[in-house]
């Protein structure tokens, strides 16, 4: 995940000091324990995995176990100021179901994915090979991917939803592009809103 | 010969009261005692104390071993020692028999001073809250004024959640392990059906038992047996049992056949061999009144919002007795007071007992989070 501290960067800016904010999919709690330090943050991490959530304990960072997959049952309505997901809303099923229980605990919901539409990757399947890169590091055989978008297609998503994008930012491997992101851009990172 | 890890020969120690400790039920005990064990070193600083808290049938005897009995280990020692979890180079260690306990601690199987008789059912009732009160009064004497923290399971996790809230600035981190914010009807149901296997047993001479020395054996041999039932999960027991037959062909008889009346037989007996009825009674009774919300309404957040502690709470996925759903109530109410608190379920098909395995990830997690914690 190192690789993609540029995403981490975004959010820490988006992100005041003191908020109450929830990380889902935490991993070892390394983004949670970088706002707790920069911004002073109540973080809490989500996790289901045995081994990552021991490394968030390790992080001494506060972490829950729970599947994602079943939203976020339990967590009260409108409680954080900002709900992350970085990086892993391509390995879940439920799409709209999880964005729609991040918009209701949280004010905000930050959401960072590999962008499908790259032009690498797609100058790799036109080469008849799904895609393997920077941002989309496994083989088709043991990814831990199960949706695979473009930013065309998340806006998309979000305007069919009644998401408010807020912000968006686009990387191409760390470096900031503006122009023709959908195909310039190989991870994008939103702030995203209610309508209304 | 000692085990490697283990904190080694341990002695028992013994803790008088004078000031008489006014009980939830109303009643008062003048004076008492309580009888406990340490592990490690009180530090200068007095700042690296843990208690454990034990359950149901939990004692003092908490690790370690006794000089004249090697093989009486202690009921958690797979946690606590040096290099283990809970680790005594570290931390020192206390494990004290409750109030109204049978291994020592005032009780109902021992001497009320005012009578110079066995207590028997005369005993008073203690709840969770009076257990608290107690121990923090042998943590004075013992000069700890804070916790680093304290740690329970099942029923001693509750005792470690009323600490936070009876005295939320002498704990610094709580750990509860399979545990409930409080008994469904179902658990009082289970707690009943044992209670009125001890009383109606002809034996129990309504609790004064010891005065025509006999025990109520049958009784409490029956409430092990629903108890048990309760601890294990079903998957564990088809593992372990299955419908094997002890004669390898149905016998049509009422005598042992399957396997599991076997175990639970063998359980109860035994049980029923070294423990005491009054205390089981009390001690169900104590789980059934513990209920932190009761007083806000039943609204769980609102009786956490004085706990300052740092949680952890733990649960086991095949507990069916306090399952992982009672355990996410006090996650969630911790949460909305914004207290720090990491929580997970373990994977483990032993049931409620899987508290007390040394299942590597459980242990793993008890080790992260007790290494945090600064001394």
């Amino acid at each position: 995940m190192t690789a993609y501290r540029y995403d981490y960067e975004v959010i820490t800016q988006w992100i005041e000091p003191g908020e109450k904010v929830l990380d889902l999919g935490c991993g070892d709690g390394e983004l949670l324990r970088h706002l707790m330090d920069v911004r002073q943050v109540q973080g809490y991490g989500v996790e289901n995995d045995p081994d990552k959530l021991l490394g968030s304990v390790n992080n001494g960072v506060n972490v829950i176990q729970m599947d994602l997959e079943k939203g976020l049952v339990g967590l009260e309505d409108g409680f954080f100021d900002h709900v992350i997901m970085s990086l892993s809303l391509q390995a879940m099923h439920n799409t709209q179901g999880i964005l729609a229980e991040m918009l209701r605990v949280g004010r905000e919901a930050v959401v960072s994915f590999p962008n499908f539409g790259y032009w690498r990757h797609r100058q790799s399947i036109l080469n008849g090979r799904m895609p393997v890169s920077e941002s989309l590091p496994h083989q088709w055989f043991n990814t831990p991917n199960v949706r695979f978008f473009t930013i065309a297609d998340f806006d998309a998503l979000c305007e069919l939803n009644g998401i408010a994008v807020r912000e968006r930012l686009a990387f191409d491997e760390g470096k900031l592009v503006l122009d023709e992101p959908n195909f310039l851009a190989s991870v994008a990172v939103y702030r995203l809103g209610r309508n209304g | 010969m000692i085990a490697p890890q283990s904190v080694g020969v341990v002695v028992p120690q013994r803790a008088e009261f004078t000031t008489p400790l006014a009980l939830r039920s109303g009643g008062t005990l003048d004076n008492y005692h309580l009888i406990y064990e340490t592990y490690g070193t009180l530090n200068a600083e007095r700042s690296n104390a843990v208690l454990v808290c034990h359950a149901l049938s939990g004692s003092h005897h908490v690790a370690g071993t006794y000089a004249d009995a090697p093989h009486n280990v202690g009921w958690w020692d797979n946690l606590i020692g040096p290099g283990k979890p809970l680790d005594t180079r570290k931390f020192f260690v206390i494990g004290v028999n409750n109030l109204g306990g049978c291994y020592g601690s005032s009780g109902p199987n021992q001497t009320n001073p005012a009578t110079g008789r066995l207590w028997g059912a005369d005993f008073p009732f203690v709840t969770v809250e009076d257990w608290v009160e107690s121990q923090a009064r042998l943590a004075d004497q013992l000069g700890i004024r804070r916790f680093a923290a304290i740690v329970g399971g099942s029923l001693g996790g509750m005792q470690a959640m009323s600490w936070a809230l009876q005295y939320p600035d002498r704990v610094g981190h709580v750990a509860v392990i399979a545990a409930a914010p409080k008994l469904t009807a179902q658990n009082i149901a289970f707690n009943e059906v044992a209670r009125q296997a001890i009383l109606t047993d002809p034996e129990f001479h309504g609790g004064h038992y010891y005065a025509y020395g006999v025990v109520p054996a049958r009784g409490l041999k029956l409430a092990r047996m629903v108890g048990h039932i309760t601890y294990l999960s079903d998957d564990a027991m088809a593992e372990k049992f299955g419908r094997s037959l002890r004669h390898g062909r149905n016998t049509y008889s009422y005598d042992v056949e399957f396997e599991i009346e076997s175990y639970l037989r063998y359980q109860g007996d035994k049980f029923a061999g070294f423990f005491d009825a009054n205390t089981y009674l009390l001690t169900t009774k104590a789980l059934d009144y513990f209920d932190p919300a009761f007083e806000y309404g039943g609204h769980l957040p609102a009786a956490l919002a004085r706990a300052t502690a740092d949680f952890l709470v733990v649960s086991f996925t095949t507990d069916w007795r306090f399952s992982p759903e009672r355990s996410r109530e006090i996650v969630y109410a911790l949460l909305h007071n914004r207290r720090n608190v990491s929580y997970a379920e373990i994977d483990c098909p032993a049931g409620h007992d899987s508290f007390l395995l040394d299942e590597p990830r459980y242990h793993k997690l008890l080790s992260a989070w007790f290494d945090r914690i600064e001394v």
